[in-house]
């Protein structure tokens, strides 16, 4: 197996973490549970086989092809198809399995080419169960009892899921709304339909399913609420409503634990989480809700590089807050979630470093500063001069002696402008209206006179 | 006809004398045109500044017919002094007489191409036949029409710095106004040839016409010189016909301030290149070239926000500019026009920009707001005047009982339903 070599000594790091038991044998991609606690996503090249333990189902599968269509080091690319192709034949999506096939195009060996025995087979059995579905569904609907109609449906939504016709298990899941009676059952066809809309990529579907979800009149068990906040999160995520995105998952539970898969790890909620908050957040609300955030101080642990990278910002260490993401940026852009706002996020997080360097000084110099941020000052003038020019800093820069003044608009003076140009534009208004005034008068006149 | 002269030389003493007088005038006027080439020598016989009525409508049956060549430069002479010797009261009780007259004075001025001639004796007609300086008169766009071709803007100026209230005619005002902007253009008051244009092109108007849509044009590029940009929509009272019309007759010119907005001088500068024809055809070549340096100024005055010192060498990079020494040259004539404060520092090639040095703490400064103030609140007294004068005009009345809503009879007031006049 490829890659493992290199994750050996951070087993020894993760020991001192001391989430869970360590099994000291090379890990093996069945057994998930002592796998949580290894930081995966970390500046190291990313070990793939730890990264799809960490999740189960459809997602599984779908994040290996993107890591594969992605990453430019074919051995990872071979690696990535291979168990994509081990878990598809576990399940029935035969579509999804001649999509990897092709990818593969035979570079793997006999074993992994097309297997059309076992498509056929797949597509048969299928057939069988789906017609067997039909008729249980339409003896269940002429008896119209209610939760067998509801079970029915479920089932077929299952099955369309399995076989990866999501617009049809969309179709069935929500099918069964009419047929809830209990919360519990509304909460079991939300998580469903949120689940497929993930899928599908279709947020605006996620966020009314969690707002439905919670506002059922029972209170939601913790790993639920987990849940729902992971989905919404994820929802504002994609929308750009970066904010909103690091408040859920800040408020996301520990007790989500692994419970959630099929959708999320806790590493991600973690990272996006950060991530969001660092683009968005003020210093007080970072402090609350980040750094004094006991709840979410759990999924921290489990990665210690965006630990330090929120702990080195808030104490201005720059330099080395930008070096850790710098390193997190090649595995961030295989994530299927957060890859294309990587870079937003990044420049966003750069330019408030920036903003809070500059906040409590009355001058600053370049050079000095050019270090700290490590970069030239030629490049740190550019940077500078956008964000004065998009008002964000207020200072000037004297090019000559590379300093950095801070300035502080003179209100009095300020005062005496505005007041002077008000009076000259309401002498302009009030001028030009009475001419005006006067020409209407004057057809009107006209026209008064030519009807009489 | 002699008869006429001596009852003119009688009736001209007092105030209902002369008025008695205009109405025999008036019964005379078809006798007197009839005869129009016999009357020269009887104008020898009135004095203009006592026979002023009279003299006029000698005057007016004159010039009426065709004139030679060798009359024209008489009649020339003869106007001019009556214009400077009549007597402001009873030319005003013979308006359309008047300045039938003085335009047949500019046309002559215009044949023997000798504008110069026309500029005084024009701007003492307008004085005589107004009735108070805000009043706009059919002489205004004569005059500056005058002024325009002879190329005396200075004269000009004293009849635009009056603020104009009462209009005889739109047309009048459409022409005074798009003249007026062209001098100011000239003098490089843009802040008053914007005011100007905009009074053209906001003026109320049930069809678009000519004078609009190229005091429109001129507007856009005065706009983009003084402000540095150019507001996409006509302010709301402007008419409804110039707000959907005006952009579309206008088109190169309203593309010509999007690429302004862009901020990229090479664009602009092709754009211009591509469609000179055009800007050529409607004289406006120079205005357009004036408006491509003014957006290096601009450039400029954006630096002055973000930088304390920068270098010469520096600026030219980032404004477009070819060299340094270009670069001092604008900044120099900026530093000189005081459009940026700023100190050059030759040895360094370094510019040290400055705040403005007004601290608002002088008494010329205390004056010039004082002054403000007393202004504000003439006009704002003049505003109350014309709303009071407006609720009691009969026409508005009649329309606003009219429209007035009947629900109420607990409502009942004195405005009556119909008022016929």
């Amino acid at each position: 197996m490829d890659g493992e070599d290199i994750s050996n000594p951070l087993m020894e790091e993760m020991c001192a973490n001391g989430i869970a038991a360590v099994d000291d044998a090379p890990s093996s991609s069945t057994s998930t549970t002592e796998l949580k606690s290894r930081p995966i996503i970390s500046g190291e090249q990313l070990d793939i086989e730890a990264y799809a333990g960490l999740y189960s189902g459809r997602t599984k599968i779908r994040r290996l092809i993107f890591i594969a269509d992605h990453c430019d080091n074919t051995a990872m690319q071979l690696e990535g198809l291979r168990m994509a192709y081990d878990e598809l034949k576990k399940g029935e999506n035969t579509q999804l399995f001649r999509e990897v096939v092709q990818k593969i195009d035979d570079r793997l060996g006999l074993n992994y080419s097309m297997d059309a025995a076992w498509c056929a087979m797949v597509d048969r059995k299928a057939d069988q169960r789906k017609d067997k579905l039909e008729s249980e569904l339409n003896a269940y609907r002429t008896n119209l009892i209610k939760e067998s109609i509801r079970m029915g449906y479920n089932d077929f939504g299952d099955f369309y899921y399995a076989h990866g016709a999501l617009g049809d298990a969309f179709k069935s899941y929500v099918r069964t709304r009419d047929y809830c009676t209990t919360s519990k059952h509304i909460i079991q066809m939300c998580l469903s339909a949120i689940l497929v809309s993930i899928e599908m990529g279709q947020f605006t579907h996620v966020t009314s399913y969690v707002s439905k979800a919670e506002q059922t009149p029972e209170a939601l068990d913790p790993i639920t609420s987990a849940k729902l906040r992971c989905a919404a999160g994820l929802a504002h995520l994609e929308s750009k409503k970066y904010k909103l995105a690091a408040r859920k998952f800040l408020e996301v539970g520990p007790e989500l634990g692994n419970s959630y898969s099929e959708v999320i790890a806790p590493q991600d909620v973690a990272t996006y989480g950060v991530l969001c908050a660092l683009a968005s957040f003020d210093r007080t609300e970072l402090k609350n809700k980040v750094i004094d955030n006991i709840n979410f101080r759990n999924f921290l642990e489990l990665v210690p590089e965006v630990r330090e990278l929120i702990n080195d910002f808030y104490s201005s260490h720059y330099a080395s807050c930008l070096e850790y993401l710098g390193n997190l940026k090649s595995n961030l852009m295989l994530d299927i979630h957060i890859h294309d706002h990587v870079e937003t996020l990044y420049d966003q997080i750069r330019s408030k470093a920036l903003i809070q360097y500059t906040h409590p000084f009355v001058s600053v110099d370049m050079r000095m500063m050019a270090d700290a941020f490590k970069t030239s000052v030629a490049g740190l003038e550019k940077e500078l001069e956008s964000l004065i020019t998009d008002n964000q800093i207020q200072a000037r820069i004297d090019s000559h002696n590379k300093i950095l003044y801070a300035r502080h608009a003179d209100q009095r003076n300020a005062t005496f402008q505005r007041v002077l140009q008000t009076g000259n534009e309401f002498d302009w208004d009030v001028r030009t209206m009475l001419l005006r005034a006067n020409l209407l008068k004057h057809e009107y006149n006209l026209r008064a006179s030519r009807k009489i | 006809m002699e008869a006429l002269v001596t009852q003119i030389q009688g009736l001209s003493g007092t105030a209902s004398d002369v008025l008695s007088l205009q109405n025999l005038l008036k019964q005379a006027d078809d006798s007197l045109h009839a005869e129009s080439t016999r009357l020269p020598p009887f104008l020898d016989q009135l004095d203009p500044s006592k026979h002023s009525l009279g003299y006029l409508y000698f005057l007016e049956a004159c010039t009426a017919g065709p004139v030679t060549q060798e009359q024209a430069s008489s009649f020339l002479l003869t106007i001019a002094r009556f214009i400077s010797s009549c007597v402001a009261e009873q030319i005003r009780l013979a308006p359309d007489k008047f300045i039938c007259v003085c335009k047949r004075f500019k046309d002559q001025v215009l044949l023997l191409e000798e504008p110069l001639r026309g500029v005084a004796p024009m701007l003492t007609a307008i004085r005589k036949l107004q009735l108070s300086s805000e009043h706009l008169t059919a002489l205004h766009p004569e005059f500056l029409l005058l002024c325009l071709l002879s190329k005396c803007y200075k004269t000009a100026l004293s009849i635009l710095e009056e603020d104009i209230f009462e209009v005889d005619q739109p047309r009048d005002l459409f022409l005074f106004c798009y003249y007026g902007g062209m001098i100011s253009i000239g003098q490089k008051q843009f802040r008053k040839a914007l005011e100007l244009l905009h009074n053209v092109v906001t003026a109320p108007m049930s069809t678009v016409n000519a004078i609009a849509v190229e005091a429109f044009k001129k507007y856009i590029l005065v706009s983009l010189i003084h402000h540095g940009q150019f507001p996409t929509n006509l302010p709301k009272y402007a008419s409804s016909g110039a707000q959907r019309n005006l952009k579309n007759l206008c088109q190169p010119y309203v593309e010509l301030a999007s690429s302004y907005s862009n901020g990229k001088i090479a664009d602009l500068e092709t754009y211009v290149e591509a469609n000179k024809d055009k800007f050529e055809s409607d004289n406006n070549l120079g205005l357009v070239k004036q408006a491509v340096s003014s957006m290096y100024k601009r450039n400029i005055q954006r630096l002055t926000q973000t930088y304390l010192t920068l270098s010469l060498q520096d600026i030219a990079n980032r404004v477009q500019l070819n060299s340094p020494k270009e670069a001092e040259m604008h900044v120099l004539q900026m530093i000189k026009d005081g459009e940026i404060y700023a100190t050059i520092n030759q040895k360094d090639g370094m510019v040290r920009f400055l705040e403005d040095p007004e601290q608002y703490k002088t008494c010329e400064m205390i004056e010039r707001i004082d002054s403000s103030i007393q202004r504000l609140m003439t006009v704002s007294k003049k505003l109350n005047v014309m709303d009071e004068l407006m609720s009691c005009d009969p026409l508005y009345l009649a329309k606003a009982g009219r429209e007035r809503q009947r629900f109420d009879f607990d409502d009942f007031d004195n405005v009556p339903q119909r008022y016929n006049i």
